[in-house]
């Protein structure tokens, strides 16, 4: 994470790959929907490695059968946000299970600036370590 | 209801035969398109022959069906040669008198659609109004596209379709609704295929106020009437389907039946014949627990258990009976009762 591999935000499945074309991510949320599970979609100008909670765009969507639905709140939210981080989760609710199964980024700021390391001394030879969003500087809404 | 659709002369000849005439000798040609096999792979003759075999009547209906699923074979076959077709608008609106199966034609579609691959699901997604519309401003729209959501891929069953619109209240929330609809129907003609269904005069009225509505539709189908021929064999086969029967006096009690029913108030087509049947075993019921009260077995045969008499649809007070008040305990079992 700190090394900001590729200037790019690496978080959730296929963060190592190019970008997912549309049709990608179609066959994506498609599997996600046979398997079952409830997609939505959620955005954010924080990504900050342990800020798992990002904004939901609308609600999760239960019973759907196609992806095109889908699709067209990702394109609503990219067009809302366009210059924020958006993915999509697609949550399993059955019993024991009850958590994400999947989650991966489709929309993402033209610069992502990354992530610093902050080191703080601390009594004796303890060192504390933290990660530090260089957008999160500014206020929300105007990070990227 | 045994002729099959194809040698059915009243309606349109099935998607296969209609366009390679059935003769052999087009498979030679260099590059050709074997309609009938494309027929066959789709399976969609099963699907109409059921259709044929489990709706009596509506030759038109069937006609037109028949007719959308030669065009789409036909489409499929061209894009297979490369020649341009532009994605059929397949929007449709049933109208019809109650009773007259369009809710139950509606529910094939889907089916049929599917298997002819113009919808990816063999799924629809039946609402009224009140899934549609909302109870405050800005309710209507989420409400309206979590719908259109559901039912992406597949069909989208729109019952009564005019109580949207609600022309006596200008700030009526249904507006809003008809135009998201509006709006997915144009663009998303791939993702979804609307079915409006409701009775012809006030759809009529419906579609003046919404023009734009009326033009986006490729199909509107009229749902004729039953005459007294065909809701007697709609009964026929009602109760077949339920494992009864009508003795041969009960045939003829049933065809007078739907003779008087005809011309009285609220006749509501097949629904009236199934309402009819209804009523008809509970008095049946009644019937064999009165005669096996008074006799000294309770023994009923199957055959008995089976069989409507006459009698049980005599009783209508479609016959000027005045239903008579029942008394409980002489229908049940006075064992029964001492018993406890
Ligand atoms: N052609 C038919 N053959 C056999 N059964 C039929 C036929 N048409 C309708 N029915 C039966 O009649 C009943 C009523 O049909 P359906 O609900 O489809 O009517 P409808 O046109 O939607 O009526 P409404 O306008 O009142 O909603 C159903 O139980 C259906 O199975
Ligand atoms: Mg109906």
């Amino acid at each position: 994470m700190m090394t900001n591999y590729g200037n790019r935000l690496t978080q959730g499945q296929f963060s190592f790959l190019p970008d997912l074309t549309d049709a990608q991510i179609k066959a994506q949320v498609s599997y996600a929907l046979k398997q079952g599970w409830a997609v939505n979609v959620e955005y954010t100008d924080d990504p900050h490695p342990r800020n798992t909670y990002w904004e939901m765009f609308g609600l999760p969507m239960f019973d759907l059968k196609d992806p095109a639905g889908v699709m067209q709140e990702i394109d609503a939210c990219r067009k809302t946000f366009a210059s924020h981080y958006v993915r999509v989760t697609a949550f399993d609710a059955t019993r024991g299970w009850e958590t994400p199964r999947m989650s991966f980024i489709v929309n993402r700021p033209v610069e992502e600036p990354g992530f610093r390391l902050d080191r703080q001394e601390m009594a004796g030879r303890l060192q504390r370590y933290s990660i530090h969003s260089y957008a999160a500087d500014k206020p929300a809404g105007e990070r990227y | 209801m045994a002729t099959t659709l194809e040698d059915r002369p009243r309606t349109a000849p099935p998607p296969g035969g209609a366009v390679s005439g059935g003769h052999d000798q087009d498979n030679g040609t260099p590059g050709a398109v074997d309609l009938r096999r494309l027929y066959r792979d789709t399976g969609i003759g099963e699907v109409l022959q059921q259709l044929d075999d489990e709706l009596i009547g509506l030759a038109p209906v069937k006609e037109r069906i028949s007719e959308i699923a030669a065009y789409l074979i036909v489409d499929k076959a061209r894009r297979a040669q490369g020649l341009r077709s532009g994605s059929p608008s397949l929007h449709m609106c049933f109208t019809g008198n109650p009773g007259t199966g369009k809710t139950t034609v509606a529910q094939r579609m889907a089916d049929i659609l599917h298997r002819l691959g113009y919808i990816r699901h063999n799924h629809l997604v039946s609402v009224t109004r009140d899934d549609l519309v909302g109870q405050y401003i800005g309710h209507t729209a989420p409400k309206t596209r979590e719908v259109l959501k559901k039912a992406m891929g597949g069909v989208l069953f729109i019952d009564e379709a005019y109580y949207l619109y609600r022309p006596e209240n200008e700030r009526d929330y249904g507006q809003e609704s008809i135009e998201i609809l509006l709006q997915i129907m144009e663009n998303q003609r791939d993702d979804l295929v609307v079915i409006l269904a409701g009775y012809k005069s006030r759809m009529d009225t419906f579609f003046q106020s919404n023009p734009g509505m009326s033009s986006r539709i490729a199909h509107h189908i009229d749902f004729p009437d039953y005459s007294a021929e065909e809701l007697l064999r709609i009964a026929q086969l009602m109760v077949t389907q339920i494992d009864y029967r009508l003795d041969a006096e009960a045939q003829t009690a049933m065809r007078e039946y739907v003779e008087r029913r005809m011309s009285q108030a609220h006749f509501a087509n097949a629904r009236s014949i199934r309402n009819a049947l209804d009523r008809a075993r509970l008095r049946q019921a009644a019937r064999l627990f009165r005669t096996a009260m008074s006799a000294r077995e309770g023994d009923s045969g199957k055959d008995e258990l089976m069989t409507i008499a006459a009698a049980d649809i005599r009783a209508s007070r479609v016959f000027g009976n005045e239903p008579r008040p029942q008394k409980i305990a002489a229908a049940l079992p006075e064992a029964a009762i001492s018993d406890r």
